[in-house]
């Protein structure tokens, strides 16, 4: 069975369970249930989550991308940082860049007061953090390959030769 | 007194059967929250990176006709692409008429070839068009039954016996639809060799070539001899996920081109622009999207397959275009009561199999051109229908029976 495929579907729908994507790799069910089993415990597959509208549902929610300047640290380089500024739980995703800056990290609040409070008492205050440039998010229109209001429906005519 | 319209008509329009799907969708509209799997198209939307040429080909102001064979530069990208898969050398200036999609070229090819009581051997079941645009041209049809049995492919035999002094031409659609048949290169060069020992020709629909999930497609226009002999028609629309634009292409000998393009510049003078420009862009960087939407087919095809099978019902193995032909007699139904007791009772939407042609009773066609959430549902209720009907289920299959619950 192909790993790759396997990976590649339960990415775009985390609901697919191995009966059914047995007969799409042509494998048998308990084979796919094993692999999806090793994958899981080999921490490939390292959580099923569900990406939610949170707009639609009426939450406000504010998020900010945040360009952080680091002094890189003898032996660990930013690895040090990084994983520490990782463990703050406001912060969703952390990434090196290459480029003008070191680290992208995207943070979220419940408010503009919130999530600069944490850049200003937490995350620039970390010894090693040279510069912060915060930029709120105002809009978005694509998340995680779904575009978010996408009017691209099904239509098709119903029965066509 | 005055003739009503209806007696005014050509006859051969008088006579014309409007289509088996026509009544079929007329049926299906009027029902509310049904799933179809009885679309011949593509369920994804054209690329986007080829929806982007086409609107950047308006700003560009790119909206004026085009020569009546298409855009050279279209027509040399097509020639390349030959090249490249089939080792097939058309001269993009003299061998190559971009058409209204392959429907145009079908109908071009056969009016420039059939004339009053000339013979065209069309195998069947098929799509739907060829065997009206041949009565059209003054023809006549001569259907060639295909069976399960023979995995609907033709046999050599079967071409052989049906000719007559009369023959002109044999029509050609593998991958076909509606059954997924492919033809297997060795039998491909046995019908050829009758068709050569007879001076027929050969309209050859391929369309499907790029969805072939098992072995390599062979293209007729590229077996020893048969070029000269050969129609090649195929277009942009189920590869590309481009039916709306109305794309194909024709490539033959020279003189033939020059005669289909005489009909062309007078009846369509050219296929539109915007479309060719779109075509043109699928053809330069289209293909990785076109891989990516294979590879997905072949995962339905493979469920939908098993999953017939798990329900009781026969079902051959598609190998190419993306539709299933399941055997329903066992539910003691034709293919008619079939897709409409599936429609009432399950509303789920399936085409009848002698929509097709005769040959096609007894079966249905199922598209697996639907997202994988609505065929899995699709198939939930067509294995309850089925079971109602007495068809004893091959295994409990776990996804068939139950539902599906919403944490997975």
């Amino acid at each position: 069975m192909n790993k790759t495929e396997l990976l590649e579907l339960l990415e775009n729908d985390a609901r697919l369970t191995p009966e059914e994507i047995a007969p799409m790799l042509g494998a048998g069910v308990e084979e796919v249930r094993r692999a999806i089993k090793e994958l899981e415990e080999n921490k490939t597959i390292l959580k099923y989550i569900t990406l939610v509208n949170w707009e639609k549902a009426g939450e406000e929610k504010v998020s900010a991308l945040i360009e952080v300047r680091l002094t890189p640290q003898r032996d660990v380089g930013f690895d040090g940082l990084a994983r520490r500024i990782c463990r703050f739980p406001e912060v969703r995703s952390v990434r090196l860049m290459s480029g003008a800056y070191d680290l992208a990290v995207f943070v979220e609040g419940r408010s503009l007061r919130e999530v600069s409070n944490f850049v200003a008492t937490k995350l620039a205050t970390i010894e090693g953090v040279v510069s912060t440039t915060t930029h709120f998010v105002l809009k978005t229109y694509k998340q995680d390959g779904v575009i978010i209001e996408d009017g691209e429906e099904d239509r098709r005519l119903m029965v066509t030769p | 007194m005055t003739s009503t319209w209806h007696e005014r008509l050509n006859p051969l329009v008088r006579n014309l059967p409007p289509s088996g799907i026509r009544r079929f969708f007329d049926l299906v509209a009027e029902t509310k929250g049904v799933i179809s799997l009885g679309v011949g198209e593509p369920d994804f939307v054209t690329p986007w990176h080829i929806r982007e040429a086409c609107i950047y080909s308006l700003e560009k102001g790119y909206t004026m006709y085009t020569s009546n064979s298409g855009l050279l530069e279209l027509r040399q990208a097509i020639a390349r692409h030959l090249a490249e898969t089939y080792g097939l050398f058309y001269d993009p200036k003299k061998e190559i008429l971009v058409t209204v999609g392959v429907s145009q070229g079908l109908d071009l090819a056969v009016r420039a070839l059939v004339g009053p009581g000339d013979e065209v051997l069309v195998p069947e079941p098929s799509y739907v068009s060829y065997a009206p645009v041949v009565t059209l041209a003054g023809g006549r049809v001569v259907p060639l039954p295909t069976t399960v049995e023979e995995e609907f492919r033709l046999s050599p035999q079967q071409v052989e016996a049906a000719i007559t002094p009369r023959t002109k031409v044999l029509i050609l659609s593998y991958p076909n639809n509606p059954t997924g048949a492919v033809m297997d290169r060795r039998r491909l060069l046995e019908i050829c060799e009758v068709v050569k020992a007879h001076d027929l020709l050969v309209i050859s629909d391929e369309i499907y070539d790029k969805l072939t999930y098992e072995g390599e497609h062979t293209c007729v226009a590229s077996l020893p001899g048969m070029k000269e002999r050969t129609v090649l028609l195929n277009g942009f629309s189920k590869s590309y996920a481009m039916t709306g634009w109305r794309i194909g292409f024709a490539c033959s000998n020279a003189e033939f081109i020059a005669a289909m393009t005489r009909i062309h510049q007078y009846t369509m003078l050219c296929a539109p622009i915007t479309a060719q420009m779109a075509a043109l862009e699928a053809l330069r960087n289209g293909h990785a999207a076109m891989e990516r939407m294979v590879r997905e087919y072949n995962r339905r095809r493979l469920l939908v397959v098993q999953a017939f099978r798990d329900m009781g019902l026969a079902c051959f193995e598609p190998k190419g275009a993306f539709y299933a032909f399941p055997e329903i007699r066992a539910t003691g139904l034709s293919s008619e009561a079939f897709a409409e007791a599936l429609l009432y009772e399950e509303k789920v939407a399936v085409v009848p199999g002698n929509a097709f042609g005769a040959s096609g009773e007894g079966f249905v066609r199922c598209s697996y051109a639907a997202s994988t959430d609505d065929l899995i549902e699709a198939l939930r209720r067509i294995a309850r229908m089925v079971r109602r009907r007495g068809v004893r289920p091959r295994v409990i299959s776990a996804f068939l029976s139950p539902a599906r619950s919403a944490a997975g």
